[in-house]
């Protein structure tokens, strides 16, 4: 048994194409690939929105000047 | 791979691919560095995540849909339909898409692609730091590198592409189909986001906001011409054989070739990047008189002004093309700045953008009627093409997506950062745990030390 097609390499190489396991499953992977990404951008979003909205009123006012300070 | 020549041809070619890419990773590396040391102390770490966060997303998207996107598109929509056959190998569910063992180029070839992908991004990103949301930002990065900036190369950039084979249009070093829409794009969105509070004084005077670190400045442009060189070598094809072109060269002398294929050799664009590097930086010196951070973009925006030609111009051509680039440019500049209120933070859309467009119009002139392409019936270079070219680059591709989705993202309030947020800056707001903890121990051993001293007395 081998993920990839192969248990051994005494193979003429000139006969070999894809040797990634899992072949045949690679529409699936895109599909898993795209939500990941998707996800990501939706998590980030979401998360900066909630936290921008926070930092709008947690602004100490001397904090705030000694920041403009360290330009 | 039959043949020792044509294993180790392609055996070269990867290893070449592959070596350009690494050296081009210092553009993204030199853009990071730049943006952080333009920005101020309190937006550090925002500036910089919000950079490097283009390198993952680019490349996911580049993976799922980008590369597809080249080789389906260069007729598509108005001269053909999508080239499917071309693009099947190129899906991302392709088995020549992975580790194949029959197949050494694409992994290679995708990747050089990409870091082309991550500077048109990169370039937009500077141009908007202080006061964009990232969540918006990477919107922007995904559709400029894995969807617009990649049809313009499908249409201008590949040696079947439309506007090759009907306007003649010749780029060989990327002056429009990377630098001009990536200027044009970030002209768009920062239209619509506004400048950084403080930019401008009541009476609409523009108040310089100088970097927070200039030699963090100087190092990250240095990285940016030297991957410059690795982006150069990787718009050749480095050896091919007339057959393998398939065109109308004759003979058996094999040679480096441009994007179309068309002769040109490493030791001309090794000539012309330096000469064009040089052009520009003199030139810039003097128009800024001698302001440092404008001589040394001036560099870059020489160079990119000369890109379009500089795989055929002699070496003083590339100076002198270079050098007008650069007036005209920082002049443009100043007087967008002044009549629209625009911020422009780093500079961006004067150096890549006016540069590109610049570069391209003046290819046109020098180079006319020289052929664009080795094939059949292709129309030679000419001003009218590379014109229509830097229109379609510039503002069809670039400025209007561009412009457009900013719009759409400050109707949905999702743009721009709160004002409050900007003032007490962006590290504090998203970082103010690290800030708090940071005064925290500061203090406390301050408290340690002063103890420690009332101790020893």
């Amino acid at each position: 048994m081998s993920t990839n097609g192969y248990t051994s390499w005494a193979v003429d190489l000139a006969d070999v194409g894809a040797i990634y396991p899992f072949q045949g499953f690679e529409v699936p992977m895109v599909i898993i690939g795209v939500i990941f990404w998707i996800g990501w951008h939706r998590i980030q979003f979401v998360r900066e929105g909630e936290h921008l909205e926070k930092a709008r009123h947690t602004g100490d006012e001397e904090k705030v000047k000694a920041q403009l300070e360290r330009y | 791979m039959d043949g020792n020549l044509n294993a180790l041809t392609t055996i070269f070619t990867e290893f070449y691919y592959w070596v350009t890419v690494v050296f081009m990773f210092l553009i993204h590396v030199g853009f990071c560095m730049y943006e952080v040391g333009a920005s101020r102390a309190r937006n550090h770490m925002h500036t910089l995540m919000k950079n490097i966060m283009i390198i993952p997303l680019v490349t996911v998207t580049f993976f799922f849909f980008g590369w597809w996107i080249y080789w389906a598109f260069p007729n598509f929509p108005f001269w053909g339909g999508l080239d499917t056959e071309a693009g099947a190998a190129n899906l991302p569910w392709a088995d020549t898409m992975g580790t194949n063992a029959s197949d050494r180029i694409t992994g290679v070839f995708w990747a050089a692609f990409l870091l082309f992908s991550w500077t048109a991004a990169s370039i937009v990103s500077g141009s908007v730091i202080e006061r964009i949301r990232s969540s918006a930002l990477w919107v922007h990065a995904v559709m400029i590198g894995s969807v617009w900036w990649i049809i313009d190369a499908a249409w201008g950039w590949h040696y079947g592409g439309w506007m090759v084979r009907i306007l003649g249009y010749h780029d060989a070093y990327a002056s429009g189909v990377i630098h001009a829409i990536a200027g044009g794009y970030a002209l768009g969105v920062i239209m619509v986001l506004g400048p950084r509070l403080g930019k401008f004084a009541k009476d609409g005077t523009p108040r310089d906001i100088p970097p927070h670190n200039p030699w963090l400045l100087t190092i990250g442009i240095f990285l940016i011409y030297t991957g410059f060189w690795g982006f150069y070598a990787a718009c050749n094809v480095p050896v091919i054989s007339p057959e393998g072109i398939d065109g109308q060269i004759t003979g058996v002398t094999w040679t480096a070739t441009n994007i179309y294929l068309a002769p040109t050799t490493l030791s001309a664009i090794t000539f012309n990047f330096l000469m064009s590097l040089s052009g520009g930086l003199m030139a810039a010196y003097v128009v800024s008189k001698g302001d440092a951070f404008w001589t040394f973009s001036g560099g870059l925006a020489g160079v990119i002004t000369a890109s379009a030609g500089n795989d055929l111009y002699h070496p003083i051509q590339a100076m002198i093309i270079a050098a007008i680039g650069v007036v005209i440019v920082y002049n443009l500049h100043y007087w967008v700045e002044r009549k629209f209120k625009l911020d422009d933070a780093v500079g961006a859309v004067a150096v890549h953008g006016y540069a590109g467009v610049v570069g391209l119009i003046l290819a046109g002139f020098v180079l006319w009627g020289v052929p664009s392409s080795p094939y059949e019936g292709y129309a030679t270079i000419n001003p009218i093409g590379q014109i229509t070219g830097a229109v379609i680059m510039f503002f069809v591709l670039g400025f209007l997506p561009g412009f457009i989705l900013a719009k759409m993202q400050a109707a949905a309030g999702v743009l721009r950062i709160p004002e409050e947020v900007e003032l007490q800056g962006l590290d504090y707001a998203e970082h103010h745990a690290y800030e708090d903890a940071k005064a925290a121990i500061i203090a406390a051993d301050k408290e340690e030390l002063e103890a420690r001293g009332v101790a020893a007395k």
